[in-house]
């Protein structure tokens, strides 16, 4: 049984975790961010952030040095650190864009951060300490609608947008002030600042969705992406750019998160997540659904029920309006917990439905027959 | 501008097109299927000889979906109006099984815009067809009608 929290009524929008995973760091949905902690078994509200404007759409926690990137619909963008009475205090970056943000991502080595945004650019963000704050650089062309989703390969250069023109793109994000040129990687090897190093459509005629997630695996040289029309997506570099889509049966997915070099997990629309596993030869196919979950007793209508139910709704079906899944609405969000990306045994969810569920494999696993994790 | 003339024609400016940051559609060019659709001729005579499913594989494998040409769209959805039409309710489960997914989300959005005209007792049988569609391609295949961008 996944682990849930419900925080309320109000939709997740975005969730992080810290390092330890003991804070939690949550979007109502709201101008605002709320951080929890767990103590004593449980989890409280510690602190609220208010500085935005309008709605935060994403939120970013780096790790290791502990500091809280946000970015909202206002068109700003917030580095918060947390002082010595523990407080968190912001920071304003300097985004430069006319239009909303709507993604967040810190680098793999936390120097920098990249925002996506309805400007059609991405706002690369690094640290000029001459002048103690946040500078921004544009990586606009040839994007040419807003970019919803980015990650980050583990190099720390490159970085892969996914935008609502159709396409996924690879780009350079290398930051000549702040860090030493990059090794050639399977990509490419020359990188200056905004070069497309892949671009790939998300159909294979020119139609399909606006992409809502995309994602590096471990080693870098895989990319995965989903898609509005219900597809999932795999390009491998190592083999030449080779791209693996299924077309699924399933609502669409809005997040998608690489748990191994070969097996991904997707949720969205359809409320449940899903486990995708990549072959030897590059191709994808769905491996099965994670949510084994507790079908409410659907089977024999009990007498109780019928009376129940035409007492409060004055019919006599037991039409059961709760889904048969964990989360009850679309879940937006999906974070590693334990582990990493070579190997994850946790990872969380967070939903519409105000839900945030932690999901661990050795349990899944049993309840999964047939189904090897290694 | 309306004050003086009363007249409402200012509405029906397309404003988006003055803006610079307006997105433009890919003139690909790429056209895999073929702009002309599938011929009218042979497709009746499928169906007259009883081959209903080979005419539906046909008309679905040259369903003129990259065409811009909307009469030659309107003459293929014609077409395979004939074929769904022309079924009997038994033969329906048979011949989406013989389709495959790329198939099966044409097919999908042929129902819809049959639904979109309904003639005689057309649309009970397009349900019908929507069903047994839905039962082998499940809600993917209906998000796929309001999302590709390539209209039949």
């Amino acid at each position: 049984m996944p682990e849930s929290l419900s925080f309320g009524i109000d939709p997740i929008t975005a969730h992080a975790w810290n390092k330890d995973r003991t804070k939690l760091a949550i979007s109502p949905n709201s101008p605002e961010v709320h951080i929890y902690h767990f103590q004593r078994g449980e989890w409280k509200l510690e602190e609220v952030l208010k500085e935005h404007d309008l709605k935060v759409t994403g939120i970013d926690w780096a790790p290791n040095t502990n500091r809280i990137v946000t970015c909202s619909a206002d068109r700003n963008a917030y580095v918060w650190t947390q002082s010595e009475e523990k407080k968190w205090k912001p920071t304003l970056v300097l985004l430069r864009i006319n239009r909303a943000a709507t993604c967040v991502c810190w680098s793999p080595l936390e120097n920098k951060f990249a925002v996506g945004s309805g400007a059609r650019l991405i706002s690369v963000c690094y640290f000029e300490k001459e002048n103690d704050w946040w500078v921004s650089k544009h990586i606009k062309k040839p994007i040419r609608s807003t970019v919803t989703c980015l990650d980050w390969h583990p190099n720390d250069v490159l970085l892969a947008a996914g935008s609502t023109d159709f396409k996924v793109r690879v780009f350079s994000a290398y930051i000549k002030e702040i860090e030493e040129r990059p090794v050639s990687t399977s990509w490419g090897s020359k990188m200056p600042l905004g070069l497309m190093m892949a671009e790939f459509s998300n159909s294979t005629n020119g139609a399909g969705g606006w992409v809502h997630s995309v994602n590096f695996s471990s080693s870098g040289d895989r990319i995965a992406w989903v898609g509005h029309d219900s597809s999932i997506s795999v390009a491998d570099a190592s083999k030449g750019m080779a791209v693996s889509v299924i077309r699924t049966d399933f609502l669409p997915f809005l997040a998608c998160l690489w748990v191994s070099e070969n097996r991904l997990i997707a949720a969205g629309h359809g409320c449940c997540p899903m486990l995708f596993e990549v072959n030897e030869t590059g191709k994808v196919h769905f491996a099965g659904k994670l949510d084994a979950s507790l079908k409410k007793e659907t089977s024999g209508v009990s007498a109780m029920k019928k009376f129940q139910s035409l007492d409060r709704q004055a019919r006599t079906e037991t039409n059961d309006t709760s889904l048969g899944t964990l989360h009850q609405n679309a879940i937006t969000s999906v974070c590693l917990h334990t582990g990493n990306k070579a190997n994850a045994t946790k990872f969380s969810t967070a939903g519409v439905d105000g839900l945030l569920a932690i999901w661990d494999f050795n349990n899944l696993e049993s309840a999964m027959r047939g189904l090897k994790f290694n | 501008m309306a004050k003086n003339t009363s007249s409402s024609a200012f509405r029906k400016i397309d404003v988006d097109q003055y803006n610079e940051d307006n997105y433009k559609e890919d003139d690909c060019g790429e056209s895999q299927s073929p702009p002309v659709g599938p011929d009218e001729k042979e497709i009746i005579n499928f169906i007259n000889q009883g081959k209903n499913i080979e005419a539906l594989k046909t008309v679905l494998r040259n369903a003129p979906i990259s065409s811009r040409n909307q009469m030659v769209k309107d003459a293929a959805l014609n077409v395979v109006m004939q074929v769904l039409l022309s079924m009997k309710s038994s033969q329906i489960e048979e011949a989406v099984n013989a389709l495959d997914r790329d198939h099966l989300d044409i097919l999908m959005k042929y129902i819809y815009r049959g639904f979109e005209t309904p003639s005689e007792g057309s649309s009970g049988q397009l349900l019908a067809w929507h069903e047994k569609v839905h039962a082998v391609a499940g809600v993917g295949c209906i998000v796929r009608v309001l999302t590709d961008k390539k209209r039949v």
